[in-house]
């Protein structure tokens, strides 16, 4: 039975009709640590990639290292190669600046892009431990399912480093393959992590 | 009739009366054939581009081009896509980097700006020719603010990652206004070179309540 307001038919079906205007970003999953090694969209214990959406965006919310002065990464996985090691060449550039006011800088930081590796992709470097230090940003993957095109990714973010320095991070690139993605981990360079990341599909 | 649950009314007047999401699809359009433009005018196929959201944003997903020979750009109108003419000034940075690893920097790209300028505002390309191997493509998103204020001018932010012909990856991040107090209503991307040979622009509103 359709449920019909003023003449327009709202829900028919099980289900919001098809004429009704939805949010087209749509939350899939959160998931929130307090002292875990990594955050993992796998389909296990959250939802991967699927064809379902042809960008994904995540969400990361005060992550925080146990071991101060860490790498924050990630790397994705296909169904017939689950190691998290597909082939990233990318970008990273960097604008910081210190707490006491004397060091600032906007630089490309070769020594956090890839090229043509399989390593994971740093996204913040040096993350501080303190109590009130953290990381947050945004991470958009386009078409992970294409099997015709390399898979861009962009990511901006910021942190607290070690040193009591704001970093911004600036990192895109692509994962140079034509194999479908269906996962995705993210995590530091050493020790566990806190923190709440944040999975949306756009139709 | 409204539809009341536990004193909440979810829906009256033909319309739901809970949020159902601030970011509304408007329109898809796919390329899947080679395209010379792909516009977007206000009461077009379905296209709303006017004051009915306050901030708009267009996804670009795996744009494909014809030719090693150019890239994606952008041009916008004010009189429903009868001319694409409007003045721009606009900022273009990019980050690249190649396969080998030998070649990488963070630059301004003067060449990708504009100076009150009417012609194509550049989002990919330049410097960096779009790679037009099977596999190689762009993707990314534009947002344009405000677009039917006749008050001020309209300001524009775009990000790309793309692949590069000579096997680079290239970001490009580009930022401007419109300079005009007339509404925007209709947009348009075309390649700077050659055609669109496929990939999908998604065109969405945010509400703003």
């Amino acid at each position: 039975m359709g449920v019909i307001s003023n003449g327009t038919t709202l829900l028919d079906a099980g289900a919001i009709d098809s004429g009704v205007p939805t949010g087209a970003m749509v939350l899939i999953d959160t998931v929130t640590v307090t002292n875990a090694g990594n955050i993992t969209f796998d389909g296990s214990l959250a939802t991967g990639f699927s064809s379902a959406y042809k960008e994904y965006i995540f969400k990361l919310i005060d992550i925080h290292p146990a071991a101060t002065g860490a790498d924050y990464t990630f790397q994705v996985g296909t169904s017939s190669d689950t190691d998290f090691d597909q082939t990233i060449t990318s970008t990273h550039f960097r604008a910081f600046h210190n707490e006491a006011g004397n060091t600032t800088s906007l630089a490309y930081s070769a020594s956090h892009d890839l090229a043509q590796s399989t390593s994971a992709q740093i996204l913040f470097n040096g993350v501080g431990a303190e109590n009130d230090e953290s990381c947050v940003g945004t991470l958009h993957i386009f078409d992970p399912t294409s099997t015709t095109f390399v898979k861009h990714f962009i990511f901006s973010g910021t942190q607290y480093q070690q040193s009591d320095y704001a970093i911004a991070h600036h990192v895109a690139g692509y994962f140079n393959t034509t194999t479908a993605l269906d996962r995705i981990t993210f995590f530091f360079s050493s020790g566990n992590q806190a923190g709440t990341i944040k999975m949306y599909g756009i139709k | 009739m409204a539809i009341i649950s536990n004193a909440t009314t979810i829906a009256d007047a033909g319309a739901f009366s809970v949020s159902l999401g601030s970011m509304v699809l408007i329109k898809t359009i796919t390329v899947s054939s080679a395209a010379g433009t792909v516009s977007f005018v206000n009461g077009t196929s379905s296209v709303v581009l006017n004051n009915t959201y306050p901030i708009y944003l267009f996804k670009f997903i795996n744009i494909h081009p014809s030719a090693d020979d150019g890239g994606l750009a952008v041009n916008f109108s004010v009189d429903t896509g009868s001319n694409y003419n409007v003045a721009k000034t606009s900022t273009n940075f990019e980050a690249y980097a190649d396969e080998g690893d030998s070649d990488v920097a963070v630059n301004y790209s003067t060449s990708g700006d504009l100076a009150q300028g009417t012609g194509v505002q550049h989002l990919t390309g330049i410097s960096s020719k779009m790679g037009y191997d099977n596999d190689q493509s762009a993707s990314g998103e534009l947002f344009l603010f405000n677009p039917s204020s006749t008050t001020f001018v309209k300001h524009f932010i775009s990000e790309f990652n793309q692949s590069d012909y000579r096997n680079y990856t290239w970001r490009r991040n580009v930022a401007g206004y419109c300079n005009t107090t007339s509404a925007v209503d209709a947009a348009q991307f075309s390649m700077t070179s050659g055609n669109i040979d496929s990939g999908i622009f998604k065109l969405y509103g945010i509400k703003d309540s």
